[in-house]
């Protein structure tokens, strides 16, 4: 007796959303940047699930992929966060405006 | 019943810090906490099978990403940052949003689905070999391009951090 798929299922996409509202309530960038990692871990398991279901390693292999991409993206994202509190003098997303109108 | 208990044991566990990365006031214990929800789910890796990515979610995780951010939080001065949370007014718009959105997840996920998933004693492990013959097959061309990744993200780095000349 195994445990039915929709488990994994809900619980990754709960860590999803709490990922999500932590985007959308927070404005300093480290926790923005924080909150994307849950939304990656989130998808992880979303995909490690489908995997077993269809038998098919393909889902994990994709995971490889996208822990890579979630270490590049961490690598950029606090490089900019650095340059921010350096030259800006803050790390409230709002603030970084300059790139706007 | 033993995979039940481990199961919602490590769930909750999960769950609640997870919540703590995106409540807590300051950055190191969001981070530390983030730790604590990649160690459970590198858990429920292992309890569907999938050896090499629980391995690789501590190693790459844990012990990467999660040790830059320590490093960044070390460099960058900590004292100004507590004014990280929105104004009140718009925080539980947020929060609003994200709860219908997993509302409507849950709803998707809660359709009956295949019986697939109940023959696990089929399902193939993944293991070292396994996920590295179809590595270097199925999915070279995707793991070369990953190394392009990577050798932009270094630059990218490499040029952000060393400033302005």
């Amino acid at each position: 007796m195994t445990l039915p798929l929709q488990h994994y299922l809900v619980l990754s996409g709960v860590l999803f959303a709490i990922g999500l509202a932590g985007i959308l309530t927070r404005r300093n960038i480290l926790f923005l940047l924080l909150s994307i990692e849950l939304m990656f871990n989130a998808a992880n398991l979303l995909f490690v699930a489908y995997a077993r279901m269809w038998h098919d390693l393909g889902g994990q292999v994709i995971v490889l992929f996208i822990i890579t991409v979630a270490a590049a993206e961490v690598t950029v994202g606090l490089a900019i966060a650095i340059l921010m509190s350096r030259q800006l003098r803050t790390l409230n997303a709002d603030e970084a405006r300059s790139l706007k109108w | 019943m033993a995979e039940t208990i481990g199961f919602y044991l490590v769930a909750a566990m999960a769950l609640g810090a997870a919540l703590m990365v995106v409540m807590s006031r300051h950055p190191v214990y969001s981070v530390l906490s983030l730790l604590v929800t990649m160690f459970c789910l590198a858990v429920l890796f292992m309890m569907m099978g999938a050896y090499v990515v629980a391995a690789l979610q501590i190693l790459l995780y844990a012990g990467a990403v999660l040790v830059l951010f320590l490093f960044v939080l070390m460099l960058l001065n900590l004292n100004q940052e507590h004014a990280g949370r929105s104004s009140r007014s718009w925080g539980w718009v947020g929060t609003l949003i994200a709860g219908l959105f997993a509302g409507q997840l849950a709803q998707l996920f809660l359709r009956p689905l295949s019986p697939l998933w109940t023959s696990s004693s089929s399902a193939p492990a993944g293991t070292v070999a396994e996920l590295g013959r179809l590595l270097f097959t199925t999915y070279l061309l995707p793991f070369e391009l990953t190394s392009f990744l990577m050798l932009a993200a270094i630059i990218g780095a490499v040029t952000l951090a060393r400033g302005r000349r």
